[in-house]
């Protein structure tokens, strides 16, 4: 009997410590989670906290990290070896979660963390990474990069560093989400830096709207969709304009016109990347700028999480001093300056990836057709391990154009059609190189260089250097193509519709000391109408490019604080060019007081999203009435599974006003038959109508910062306390692009002085990524109200002023 | 008496435990102390629970107060209970019940075993 009750007792604590010790479903494992000696409360800071000296065996020399007030880390060195193994090592101490969850990402393997998700969501984004070839892309650019012994010390050093954290680890110093999640890092390896540059690659370079544009081809035709959806919308303010002043003889390829398809995909496409991610950057020279010398600007827009996407650092060894902006798993610094050059960038699109339908022999896939042969495939079968159930398994089939992402097991369409992808983040590439080469650059002719060896995902580079230089530079892997390649999906029996060169590195756009005294991008068209070879991308902006030429035409004797004036700019030219239009087409006499205020509201506006603004809530609710209601037909056709792309607001506005009887502006759930006239009134009474909504739910005044509420939530988007709520201006179309979700994720000002470089960076976020720490999100509130922390940039350890710790990395034995 | 003893005991072992052994180190010691110092279930229990969540309740308070709730608050958020004080109280509460149990364990190990001396001592 006594023994009973024993193991009765006995069982009973074995399987309560079991079931606390255990994550079921949602829940954590709550005792282990609950611990103040090794769970979450180990992870609470009050201030930064590090041993002020390290052992780490892979070490050659002394490494002196020096953390500033911001704890902003100064790393200096003795040779590149370990300048790369001390970035690798400080990046994962303050941000390992961060760091491996975006390569689980890339991979394709939140399903390890995470399980399958609700409806299997998971399991569907990590099949979507590796069918679009994110894996496929980082390993065959990790080969190259790794044959290249700078690249490879570089790789194999950041790749130790962050192991070398790692083991130091026992489970109490984990990060928090891997306690809350559940489960434990793993090893870093030098793939996952490729992987890294592969999830760029797919937030920046993977938008296109092939398939989109096919259907719409087939049920409107070619007139139609060059009207709505031109590839030479706006080249007015391109990035680099010379008419004329193209002096290369471009390649041709001269072969057989492109054969449009005629066919309707009802395969239900994977989403486009946000079309928010963008960028601002520019510089002004020497002549136009206060000092004397030239200001350098950037602010690359991105999904806004928590830990932010970027690390700011300075590196610091023998032939190498950089400071800027890094990515969590790549070495070096990838938006900065040095003693001479400054270098930003922003998104350079274009279509970089196409469709081809594929034609197998039979189901077996082991073959399909290619110029009348059938030839063989590749097969892959990838394991999906799944926390708490069965491995998955999906065979992907590669092709000569690369992965069929769609196929009868994937997304399938009515026809079950096999769609391979190419892309040209899938090939081999060398970006660490022209990292190196940035980060290393003495003057322009280092930085021309540099960026040979720069594929994907394109960007603009604007430079500016202590010499005096400015330069903008189009650079990218592009492929050469023909009128209309690409904008459609592509026949791919037959290997003539596949890329047959790219845009040699001297044939692309870019423009050095400029007339006009500064250079400027924000992700609009690249070139004026005379570049000799064919561009097209998912689309173009052309607001920001706009707004910040407007600004910079007008500005002389810039300072430092326009700049920053000019990347915290709420100026809304959407509005500024559509509104006025509006108001005078709107029958007025009719309106009764909450429409007659809102009307007012907007005669007397601004065009100003700035927090406080009542009328930017108008506006921006108006014009999204208005834009959904004359593109209903592409949302009802998206609905049925028949998908097409929604034009940009830019081609909505000139459609407004040029095409008023255009067939798109009839709304499709009236009787009669709408014009843009009729459509801009019923939208405005709409809007006013969900404007009386809102206010009766979140009180009478309608801020605008309220109305947008920007929300950065935590990297996992599945733990809302780690997030935070921001009060701010902006939108989607200005320069401080800060929308709901997306915005400047990092603004650096640098102003190329003699005989110190001065500049200044701020981002919506911290530079830990421990949600328990106050260095978690302490710059937050002065991205938000446009403020910045002037970097400190020094030669040696001991001229950090103020430092919250010094840290020597000592080699062990 | 016996029972603040028990619970002191409790207390400081598993906090020497902790520092080489994993969070469930407390129902070692719980269940080591109990079954020395022999008691009644119900007391047993009692001991273990108290004595881990004494230990806990301090060292989690002592975090929070450190640390201004910082952590504590988005914690307690995400348990939906938007109270420190509270995620304090269910962090001693966890770790009491494990102790308890484990006292409750560590109780009856001595009649059991005792038991299995008489068996032999008769059979």
């Amino acid at each position: 009997m006594r023994i009973f009750k024993f193991i009765l007792t006995l069982g009973l604590t074995i399987a309560a410590i079991y079931g606390l010790n255990t994550k079921f479903g949602q829940f954590p494992p709550f005792g282990k989670l609950l611990d103040p000696y090794g769970g979450f409360w180990q992870n609470a800071e009050s201030d930064f906290s590090a041993p002020e000296t390290i052992n780490l065996s892979g070490l050659t020399a002394n490494v002196e990290v020096v953390y500033d007030s911001a704890l902003i880390p100064h790393i200096y060195a003795e040779n590149n070896a370990d300048l790369y193994f001390a970035q690798g090592y400080v990046a994962a101490s303050l941000r390992l979660w961060q760091l491996e969850f975006q390569t689980y990402a890339a991979a394709g393997r939140l399903t390890e963390i995470v399980g399958v998700g609700p409806n299997g969501v998971v399991l569907d984004l990590d099949r979507t990474a590796r069918r679009q070839g994110l894996v496929f892309g980082a390993e065959n650019s990790m080969k190259k990069m790794l044959e290249n012994p700078l690249i490879k010390e570089m790789v194999e050093g950041y790749a130790a560093g962050v192991n070398a954290y790692i083991e130091s680890l026992s489970y109490a110093d984990f990060p928090l989400e891997y306690k809350i999640l559940d489960y434990a890092p793993e090893e870093w390896t030098t793939l996952k830096t490729g992987l890294l540059l592969s999830y760029m690659s797919n937030t920046l370079n993977r938008s296109e709207k092939d398939l989109q544009n096919t259907n719409f081809l087939k049920l409107h035709g070619l007139e139609m969709l060059d009207l709505i959806y031109p590839d030479n919308e706006s080249q007015e303010d391109a990035v680099v304009v010379e008419p004329g002043a193209w002096d290369f003889d471009p390649i041709t390829i001269d072969s057989i016109p492109l054969a449009l398809p005629d066919e309707l995909i009802t395969n239900d496409l994977v989403p486009s990347p946000d079309p928010n991610n963008g960028s601002n950057n520019w510089a002004v020279s020497g002549t136009k700028s206060e000092s004397g010398y030239p200001i350098l600007a950037g602010d690359p827009h991105l999904d806004l999480s928590l830990p932010s996407i970027w690390l700011t650092m300075q590196l610091n060894a023998p032939g190498i001093n950089t400071m800027g902006a890094a990515l969590l798993g790549t070495p070096g610094i990838i938006i900065g300056f040095n003693d001479s050059i400054a270098w930003t960038v922003t998104n350079a699109q274009r279509d970089l990836v196409d469709w081809y339908k594929i034609e197998f022999q039979d189901e077996s896939r082991d073959r399909y057709l290619l110029d009348g042969i059938w030839v063989p495939t590749q097969k892959n079968i990838e394991e999906f391990k799944i926390k708490g159930a069965e491995s998955y398994y999906d065979t992907i089939v590669y092709t000569h154009w690369g992965p069929v992402v769609y196929d009868k097991n994937f997304r399938p369409g009515s026809e079950k059609s096999s769609y391979a992808m190419r892309w040209t983040a899938h090939d081999e590439s060398e970006e660490l190189r022209a990292f190196y080469g940035l980060n290393t650059a003495n003057n322009f002719d280092d930085y021309m260089a540099a960026l040979n060896y720069f594929s994907a995902p394109g960007q603009n580079f604007a430079f500016a250097s202590v010499g005096g230089d400015i330069a903008m530079r189009v650079q990218g892997k592009y492929p050469v193509r023909r009128m209309n390649e690409g904008r459609f999906l592509l026949d791919g029996s037959k290997s003539s519709n596949g890329w047959q060169a790219f845009i040699p590195n001297e044939h692309h756009a870019f423009t050095k000391n400029p007339a006009r005294n500064y250079v400027s991008s924000a992700n609009q068209h690249p070139v004026d109408s005379t570049y000799p070879y064919y561009v097209t991308a998912s689309s173009y902006p052309n607001f920001r490019n706009r707004r910040i030429n407007m600004v910079l035409d007008s500005l002389d004797q810039v300072t430092v604080q326009d700049m920053m004036d000019l990347q915290n700019d709420n100026y809304n030219l959407t509005a500024a060019d559509v509104l006025p239009y509006l108001l005078d087409t709107l029958q007025s006499q009719d309106f009764n007081q909450e429409q007659l205020a809102i009307f007012n509201a907007l005669r007397r506006w601004d065009y100003y999203n700035n927090p406080e603004s009542e009328a930017a809530s108008f506006f921006e609710e108006w014009w999204d009435t208005l834009y959904i209601m004359i593109w209903d037909e592409i949302r009802n056709s998206n609905r049925q599974g028949v998908r097409l792309q929604y034009p940009t607001d830019f081609s909505t506005i000139r459609l407004l006003k040029d095409s008023v009887a255009l067939s798109f502006f009839d709304n499709k759930s009236t009787d009669r038959i709408e014009n843009a006239i009729d459509i801009i009134n019923m939208s405005f009474i709409e809007a006013v109508e969900d404007i009386s909504e809102w206010k009766h739910k979140n009180g009478e005044k309608v801020r605008w910062a309220d109305y947008n509420n920007t929300t950065i939530a935590h990297l996992s988007r599945s733990i809302p306390p780690f997030g935070r709520q921001v009060e701010t201006g902006g939108n989607h179309g200005i320069v401080n692009a800060t929308t709901r979700g997306n915005g400047p994720s990092w603004r650096m000002i640098v102003s190329l002085e003699k005989p110190k470089i001065r500049a200044w960076g701020v981002y919506p976020g911290g530079q830990s990524g421990n949600p328990g720490s106050p260095y978690y999100d302490n710059m937050v509130d002065m991205w938000a109200n446009g403020q910045y922390l002037q970097l400190i940039f020094v030669n040696s350890p001991e001229q950090v002023v103020n430092p919250l710790l010094k840290q020597n990395l000592e080699p062990s034995n | 008496m016996k029972l603040i003893v028990k619970v002191i005991l409790i207390a400081l072992l598993a906090y020497i435990l902790q520092m080489f052994l994993p969070w469930w180190a407390i129902a070692i010691s719980s269940f080591v102390v109990n079954a020395i110092i022999h008691t009644k279930a119900g007391s047993s229990f009692l001991a273990g629970f108290l004595g881990v969540f004494v230990l806990w309740f301090i060292a989690a308070w002592r975090i929070d107060a450190k640390t201004d709730s910082l952590l504590t608050q988005k914690m307690a958020e995400l348990f939906f209970v938007n109270e420190p004080l509270l995620l304090i109280l269910i962090t001693a509460f966890i770790g009491g019940l494990v102790g308890g149990l484990a006292g409750l364990a560590g109780s009856t190990l001595k009649g059991a075993t005792s038991r299995r001396r008489k068996d032999r001592y008769y059979g």
